[in-house]
């Protein structure tokens, strides 16, 4: 029995706006229970909503490097419910008429393969307080400076199929919405969250089938456990018998596995109206076109730029642009050298990234500065250090011993690149290894190997090594 | 127009009031009183007619991207029912 | 002294022939010995008022006061006042002490003026009789017995029973504009967005709009000029420049066209009511304007529209009465469900209970076209009614309500009667026109007020023209018998 999935993904990410979105209060992450939450956040008897340009700007900003269509008027309705970390009883959000609808991303999966996810719509809402559960015995406390701060939920169309791809479109609207600078795509600090809507039928169906809800998922990881175990489990019951009851879910990464919430918003009758104490929004096309005209390059158009420029293969320039820190960290390290493109890019996808997993850091962390690394490369491009002496530099930079070129002179690491020290080092090999010279002359050109070693020996490693092989053939007459 | 008391059971669920079994017939017959009133209105052809949610034909103003609320939690939580290190306290809620 | 207008008030203060202070201590003394009959009061906020009178004195003397510097004024306890409870006639907020000042609670403080009290109300501004107020009815000042109207009762009380020269009060349906006309005095209801919102405590949001009551158009027009305008912090504020309506209010009706609705005329309107209305038309006439006959097909249309749109939009707005940070909470409660439940209950009236569950209703999936979205629906065929008529017409005139004060408990059996009174009034709030009452005279010895309604913005108009009126009558000086 083949059964296909079908995935849309719900995300809510935080917009990064100096205040909030209906109130003046501030937006910054961390503070004290409740110092972020005035008036208008409280839900205080007689005060009301105004409407925060830079969320309106950041909206559209999205829904430009989505191709989508920004809403010329655009309302935001309120959504009745009542529920402790919301102040007013009801979350203004937008229903029927969102700012931005429609768009569509590419995603490049493995193996080349391309996969055009489409965006349904994307709207502005408000966020809601947070509970604090386990600080009180039979006592829930609400700390509401998160209520307020801007929300842009985007939301998919039911275009994945694995999830592989739902991963890889978490990933690039992760990327998008910190290539715009409109989220710091924070996780943990829940300014990205994602839902994801998985139901499954029969391959060749057309009808969908009754999906679950798996809310909350604030990891890359996380998405994807989620979203393959509740498949296993879809299929599982569908197998036996059973049908799907649509419900809401969460994942618990410690068991593995999704489970039903217990629902807060059971008997969703939300009663969608437009929001009297605002007025419909009016988004000109003068208002647009501002906006466009200060898009920072996307992620797509630079992969190709770096492609065409710096004669990069697509995976190379792929994996360099996901992020864009690490694009302009290449970037700023090809241009502070000599320009060598290709070996930046092996270094960055090579020793750098390596690195960075290892402690665990990010590029804004990295101790190895652009510029530190094109000294480095250029060094190695100069006959300066061999590949393996610069992996040591780069590593004692990494670790904080100085400059690469302070590095060099410290550990004394440059090759001796002075010929006539090299050649007198050669002369003195050949001169006390007779029998191999006469093994190699003799047409046993494996020895090459052994004489070549013993030089590098003497040398203590400073050599370039195919200097020296070639420094040897040459005198022994080969 | 005739309110059930299901009907009745489950407007007040969600709006959070408590009805007692003997206030359902008497709120039955008085939503449903208001109901008769508000049925009035389908005398009207309204076909083709817009809604209108505002008297003003304006849009929406957009303020600027500024911090201007200090911290006022000492006076918003003078008048709170219950707080402890600066959360509003509910009974537990279940997640 | 309670006798005088504002304007005689403000020149007599300024003159040094009287101060602040004594002011002041007189109205405090009558509220004292005479609301205790008529209960319009909820706070009386003496202390501070003394301090106000004294730094209004002082204001005087330096000569940096403004006209209505000194002078004592009332809040409906609706609207948010630092400090001081403010209660909107309900026991969800029987402990509420506002964090801060409504808009215009700041201006007219900032003017100098002095705030005696807070007044009674239908409680969340819901009702026409202020017989729903968890702080007890108030009783109107010319007759006991019956009701001052509502939801400004206690305003309009204070008013007519000169305890206040002027008091703040808000209109949704006819709050205003109801009471001012059961009371024997003038009250005036802004277009919508022309007074801010900020801290008056929403019923219904796009209906809602601060207003007026005084003896006079002249008292109300500096009033309104002072608390009129933009506001950054009220969305629906329009911003746009204030006339200074208490300079406009000589005006020449030559020529001007009263309106005249052919269905405010008819069945249900009290025999009494329209024999004052139409002498005061008769008086318009003889100074100069002319009476045109216009329609309102949708009148009867109103009622059903406005009991739908205003119980959905106060359904959600109450909803953030939950007893977590604010307001009445239940006792020990069991968990999050009783304690949201009991509070709102216990802390919530019958009527506003009875509101919410009909708005939680029409807004409910499988209702909202059928009835939020016709009643939008209706509010735009009703305000396109005005429009029309105003083609024709610089202002509408009519009764203000089909009959004058009734008993207490005599509207009381059927919510749906109580809802019947707001007929020629409602259709005003949900186009969001301008409109006053004014006093016409007597019927049963109980007044009588004429709705007049304006266009869009011209308040300053309305003013005028009641003004016009006040110049040749006496109605609007009357005080009731012991209010003297």
């Amino acid at each position: 029995m083949m059964w296909e999935t079908v995935i849309g993904l719900e995300i809510h990410a935080q917009l990064a706006t100096r205040s909030k979105i209906f109130s003046g209060a501030p937006t910054a992450y961390g503070a004290e229970p409740n110092v972020q939450a005035c008036a208008v956040d409280l839900g205080l008897p007689g005060v009301l909503p105004v409407l925060n340009a830079e969320a309106v700007r950041m909206a559209v900003k999205f829904g430009l490097a989505v191709e989508a269509r920004i809403a010329p008027r655009c309302v935001f309705a309120r959504k009745n419910y009542f529920y402790p970390d919301l102040p007013k009883g009801y979350q203004i959000s937008q229903y029927e008429r969102p700012i931005v609808i429609g768009g569509h991303v590419w995603l490049e999966l493995q193996a080349g393969e391309r996969l055009r996810v489409g965006i349904t719509r994307a709207h502005l809402e408000e966020d809601a307080g947070k509970s604090v559960h386990d600080a009180y015995q039979g006592l829930t406390g609400i700390d509401l400076n998160r209520a307020g701060i801007p929300l842009l939920e985007i939301v998919s169309e039911p275009d994945m199929r694995n999830a592989r791809q739902a991963v890889a479109y978490m990933r690039k609207i992760h990327s998008i919405v910190r290539y715009l600078g409109i989220c710091d795509g924070n996780m943990q600090e829940g300014s990205f969250r994602c839902d994801a809507n998985v139901s499954i039928r029969r391959a060749g169906e057309q009808a969908l089938g009754t999906r679950t809800e798996i809310k909350n998922l604030n990891s890359f990881r996380f998405v994807e456990q989620a979203i393959d175990f509740e498949v296993e489990r879809q299929i599982e019951v569908l197998e036996s018998g059973g049908r799907i009851v649509q419900q809401t879910r969460h994942y618990d990464p410690d068991r593995q596995q999704t489970r039903p919430m217990r629902n807060k918003e059971e008997a969703n009758d939300y009663r969608y109206f437009p929001d009297p104490d605002l007025l419909p929004v009016a988004v000109d096309a003068a208002f647009v076109a501002a906006v466009r005209s200060q898009l920072p390059e996307l992620a797509e158009a630079r992969m190709e730029r770096l492609v065409s420029t710096f004669a990069l293969t697509r995976e190379q320039a792929g994996s360099l642009t996901a992020s864009r820190e690490v694009a302009d960290y290449f970037e700023a390290s090809v241009r502070a050298g000599a320009g060598n493109a290709r070996a930046t890019a092996n270094w960055m996808m090579g020793e750098l990234s390596a690195a960075m997993n290892r402690c665990e850091i990010d590029i804004s962390q990295v101790p190895v500065s652009p510029d530190a690394l094109a000294v480095i490369i250029a060094r190695i491009d100069d006959g300066t250090l061999s590949a393996s002496m610069a992996k040591q530099v780069f590593e004692a930079v990494w670790n904080g011993e100085g400059t690469p070129q302070a590095v060099i002179e410290t550990r004394g690491l440059q090759q001796v690149t002075d010929s006539d020290a090299i050649e007198s080092i050669v002369d003195r090999v050949i001169a006390a290894n007779t029998d191999q010279v006469a093994q190699f002359r003799a047409g046993k050109h494996k020895v090459l190997g052994f004489l070549v070693g013993q030089v590098m020996k003497a040398a203590g490693g400073a050599l370039d090594p195919k200097r020296v092989n070639a420094l040897m053939r040459e005198k022994l007459g080969a | 127009m005739s309110l059930q008391p299901e009907d009745v059971l489950g407007i007040a669920e969600l709006a959070r009031l408590k009805v007692t079994a003997e206030e359902v017939p008497r709120y039955a017959r008085e939503l449903s009183a208001i109901l008769d009133l508000v049925a009035r209105m389908n005398a009207a052809d309204t076909d083709g007619v817009e809604a209108m949610a505002h008297p003003l034909d304006e849009v929406q103003r957009l303020r600027p991207d500024e911090v201007t609320e200090t911290d006022l939690r000492e006076r918003f939580q003078a008048i709170a029912p219950q707080v402890r290190d600066g959360l509003y306290l509910v009974p537990r809620v279940l997640e | 002294m309670h006798a005088r207008s504002v304007l005689e008030l403000s020149r007599a203060l300024r003159a040094r022939e009287l101060s602040s202070v004594e002011l002041t201590q007189h109205l405090l003394a009558r509220i004292e010995s005479m609301d205790g009959a008529l209960n319009a009061f909820i706070t009386v906020t003496a202390q501070q008022a003394l301090e106000q009178a004294r730094a209004a004195d002082r204001r005087i003397a330096a000569g940096t006061a403004h006209p209505l510097t000194g002078i004592p004024l009332v809040h409906k306890d609706i609207f948010c006042t630092d400090g001081v409870k403010t209660s909107c006639g309900s026991r969800m907020l029987d402990n509420f002490i506002a964090p801060y000042d409504a808009t215009v609670v700041e201006r007219l403080q900032a003017a100098g003026m002095v705030m005696l009290g807070k007044t009674n109300m239908d409680e969340f501004a819901m009702g026409s009789s202020n017989e729903t107020s968890y702080y007890g009815p108030v009783r109107n000042p010319w007759d006991h017995a019956r009701v001052p109207g509502g939801s400004s009762g206690g305003s309009a009380a204070a008013v007519a029973a000169r305890l206040s020269p002027v008091a703040t009060c808000t209109d949704t349906g006819g709050s205003i504009r109801q009471p001012a006309s059961l009371c024997g005095i003038t009250g005036i209801k802004p277009t919508y967005g022309r007074v801010s919102r900020h801290g008056m405590i929403a019923f219904a949001s796009s209906l809602d709009q601060g207003g007026v009551m005084a003896a006079s158009a002249e008292d109300a027009a500096l009033l309104l000029e002072t608390m009129a305008g933009f506001d950054a912090r009220d969305s629906t504020c329009v911003d746009r420049p204030v006339e200074r309506y208490a300079s406009v209010l000589e005006q020449d009706l030559k020529g001007l066209r009263i309106g005249v609705p052919r269905q405010h005329f008819g069945e249900g309107l009290a025999a009494g009511v329209e024999a004052r209305v139409r002498d005061a038309l008769a008086l318009y006439e003889s100074l100069g304007a002319r009476l045109v006959e216009v329609q309102l097909p949708n009148t009867d249309l109103s009622i059903p529209a406005y009991y739908v749109v205003a119980p959905a939009e106060c359904s959600s707005n109450l909803s953030r009465f939950d007893g977590v940070r604010f307001g009445y909470r239940a006792d020990q409660p069991v968990d999050l469900d009783d304690l949201y439940r009991r509070s709102r209950s216990e802390g919530f009236g019958a009527e506003v209970r009875r509101r919410i569950m009909i708005g939680t209703y029409v807004l409910s999936a499988g209702y909202y076209d059928a009835y939020y979205l016709k009643a939008q629906k209706l509010r735009r065929l009703i305000s396109a009614d005005y429009s029309r008529a105003f083609a024709d017409v610089d202002v509408i005139m009519g009764p203000t309500t089909p009959d004058v004060a009734f008993r207490f408990g005599e509207k009381g059996a059927d919510p749906v009667t109580m809802y019947l009174c707001d007929i020629y009034t409602n259709g005003v709030n949900l186009a969001g026109l301008p409109a006053m009452s004014i006093p016409v005279g007597f019927s049963d010895a109980l007044p009588v007020g004429l709705h007049i309604v304006g266009n869009y913005f011209e308040e300053g108009r309305l003013l005028s023209i009641a003004h016009a009126y006040q110049r040749e009558t006496h109605w609007h000086r009357q005080v009731p018998e012991g209010y003297a």
